[in-house]
């Protein structure tokens, strides 16, 4: 196509290899720029403190989540008047430490994200890799298939699927990885339609390179930056619909300490224990606001031509 | 102008389609058999399954029974409750009067809060008001609005004791149902003090469902704010000597709107969705909670009657909005 230019740019090319040793890594460059992000670098670091809560909880937690001290009913938090610094963020309606509770909700808000988000950012790359480089028949009746999904609001259809699946962990999971799968397709499809016509494609084709071969080597690795974003965001929005399905006692079932499903039990005891409705809140609030914080900062360091759309 | 929304509605008609397939489906998908599940686990009679399955028409072949269930869905017909016995329809339209109120008082929060913030934010671009307000859209669109809820009852209503609980009035009046939005029955109805306690049951449901909404607008107007501020006629009416005010409100926020706008109806669905928590939380007699009921009751009619009906709702909105913004904006109607 355009040969000229190429072979313009293949004569400059060992004068700017030559150059490089002065440019920064590709990953180094990333990691200056996300650094450069106060909130984003925040978020990191409070998110590793939740990994590893959530990784050590068995030995970090001071108590068995669901170990009912029955002595202590609704004990309030350390530093309150009542409080014992044994338990430090006090204690729930049958006696259980809310901290440790926490703790391990972390395990399971963690594995809900990163199981569903894997579960439909996969299908979600594949669907949307196919309705770009098939975009006649099967790549409308993907997208039409997506709209229909789109229709209806994430937490609704969620609440569609759980209704019909019946509530649990796993139907959640499933659920919300149905729920995004939508937003993968759509941003594959989008960056790889926008890849397909670029040279080094094209040029690929000529050398001969197979429908697999230039879908997952040549354009996917191109189209990663938005969907990497997304990712982040989806997990963030994965822990926040599973929380409210919890809520809405469709989600993860009592015992286990769900931080919506601590909200849902807590709701008796609005006038008589502050604590067992606020700290499981504000531990899916900060969660929340980081993964956002660092997908905004993601995507500054990956994509800077989107930072204006923030 | 007529061959844009014809082309708009062409595209609506297969999703709209893909809906009924979905709530089709849905019926079809819980496990076991429904007419085991309509008369519980009680030992049948062969001869009575087969009559109930005959009267259900599910012996006949999927394709056969999609097709019947469309032609009731055109005819209106979406069903019976089976703890109530009534039709779907009714009861949504029943219902429906309460979720749209709510939804308007949080919209009309949203709008203006969102509005104003992003506007103030635009203006002190990097200062601290600017980190303030962007902070605090940023809390806003991660808030999980259940807890929300539960901590401004808390706060206002038990610590405070400012507003009710839960529902949509005191116990103590009885308002005739006339156009089925609370405020302005209690208005036509003219009892003393039945306005301020549908007022005050309402303000902190709406303030808890507008407040996604409210996140999503300040930052949709903050940007498109700042693009617009550095366009030249805005320049050029500084230039002019006009008064800053005016240069915001008038010159700039105009066409800053457009995309605002958009975002404001995009967020039926948003509102929709956050109905159904919202709703839960303060008890309030609407679709969503209606639709969470009969979950938990294994309504099943109405789980595939409501959630049909809300999708169609938010198609149609957004349809609106497509041909709104169409008549807004004429690069839309006539790009491909």
């Amino acid at each position: 196509m355009t040969t000229p230019v190429q072979s313009a740019n293949t004569a400059v090319a060992p004068e700017m290899a030559a150059a490089s040793y002065s440019y920064p890594s590709p990953l180094a460059e990333f990691w200056a720029s996300f650094r450069a992000n106060r909130g984003a670098s925040a978020a990191l670091v409070f998110m590793a403190f939740m990994v590893i809560a959530a990784l050590f909880a068995p030995w970090l937690a001071p108590h068995d989540p669901i170990e009912q001290h029955r002595d202590i009913l609704l004990l309030s938090p350390a530093w309150t008047a009542q409080g014992q610094w044994s338990f430090l963020l006090g204690t729930d309606e049958l006696g259980r430490d809310i901290l440790s509770r926490l703790m391990h909700g972390a395990r399971v808000s963690m594995t809900i994200g990163l199981v569903s988000v894997v579960l439909s950012l996969l299908p979600g790359i594949v669907l949307g890799l196919v309705s770009a480089f098939y975009p006649k028949a099967v790549g409308t009746a993907i997208m039409r298939a997506m709209d229909i999904m789109m229709a209806l609001p994430s937490l609704l259809l969620a609440v569609a699927i759980v209704a019909v699946l019946g509530p649990g962990l796993t139907n959640t999971m499933i659920a919300i990885a149905v729920v995004s799968l939508p937003s993968y397709v759509r941003l594959t499809r989008a960056s790889a339609m926008s890849e397909l016509g670029r040279d080094y494609v094209i040029a690929a084709r000529l050398a001969g390179a197979g429908k697999l071969r230039l879908m997952f080597n040549t354009v996917l690795p191109n189209c990663m930056a938005p969907v990497i974003v997304q990712a982040t965001l989806g997990f963030s929005s994965a822990i926040l619909d599973a929380a409210a399905l919890g809520f809405l006692g469709l989600g993860a079932q009592p015992p286990l300490p769900e931080w919506g499903t601590m909200l849902a039990s807590a709701r008796d005891y609005i006038e008589s224990a502050w604590w067992v409705v606020t700290m499981p809140g504000i531990t899916i609030l900060f969660n929340v606001v980081a993964l956002n914080l660092m997908g905004d900062g993601l995507r500054d360091a990956l994509d800077p031509k989107l930072k204006k759309l923030a | 102008m007529f061959n844009f929304i014809l082309r708009r509605i062409a595209v609506v008609i297969p999703t709209f389609l893909g809906i009924t397939v979905l709530a089709f489906a849905l019926i079809h998908m819980i496990p076991g058999d429904p007419v085991l599940v309509m008369v519980g686990e009680r030992r049948l009679d062969p001869e009575f399954y087969r009559q109930a399955m005959q009267r259900l028409g599910l012996d006949q072949p999927l394709y056969m029974q999609y097709l019947h269930y469309l032609q009731k869905l055109v005819s209106g017909n979406l069903g019976e409750s089976l703890v109530t016995h009534e039709p779907v329809m009714a009861e949504f339209l029943k219902l429906f009067p309460a979720t749209v109120e709510l939804s308007i008082c949080a919209m009309l929060f949203a709008a203006v809060t969102g509005l104003a913030a992003g506007i103030v934010a635009a203006n002190r671009r990097g200062t601290a008001v600017d980190h303030v307000v962007m902070g605090s859209a940023l809390t806003g669109y991660s808030m999980p609005i259940f807890w929300w809820g539960l901590v401004l009852i808390m706060l206002f209503s038990v610590h405070l004791g400012w507003t009710p609980v839960s529902g949509r009035i005191d116990l103590e009046f009885d308002i005739p149902a006339v156009t089925g939005f609370m405020l302005i029955d209690t208005l036509l109805s003219g009892e003393e003090g039945a306005f301020a306690s549908a007022l005050s049951h309402l303000i902190l449901p709406a303030i808890v469902l507008g407040t996604i909404p409210m996140a999503v607008i300040a930052r949709m107007t903050r940007s498109s704010m700042l693009e617009v501020l550095r366009e030249d006629y805005i320049r050029t009416a500084r230039a002019k000597g006009l008064s800053p005010v005016r240069v915001v409100v008038v010159h700039a926020l105009r066409n800053a709107l457009v995309p605002v706008v958009t975002v404001i109806g995009l967020q039926v669905g948003t509102l929709l969705a956050g109905a159904v928590l919202t709703e839960t939380i303060f008890s309030w007699p609407g679709i969503g909670k209606w639709l969470i009921d009969s979950i938990s009751r294994r309504d099943y009619p109405v789980v595939q009657g409501g959630i049909l009906l809300v999708a169609t709702l938010i198609i149609l909105v957004n349809l609106l909005v497509d041909i709104l913004y169409g008549v807004i904006n004429p690069r839309i109607r006539h790009a491909r």
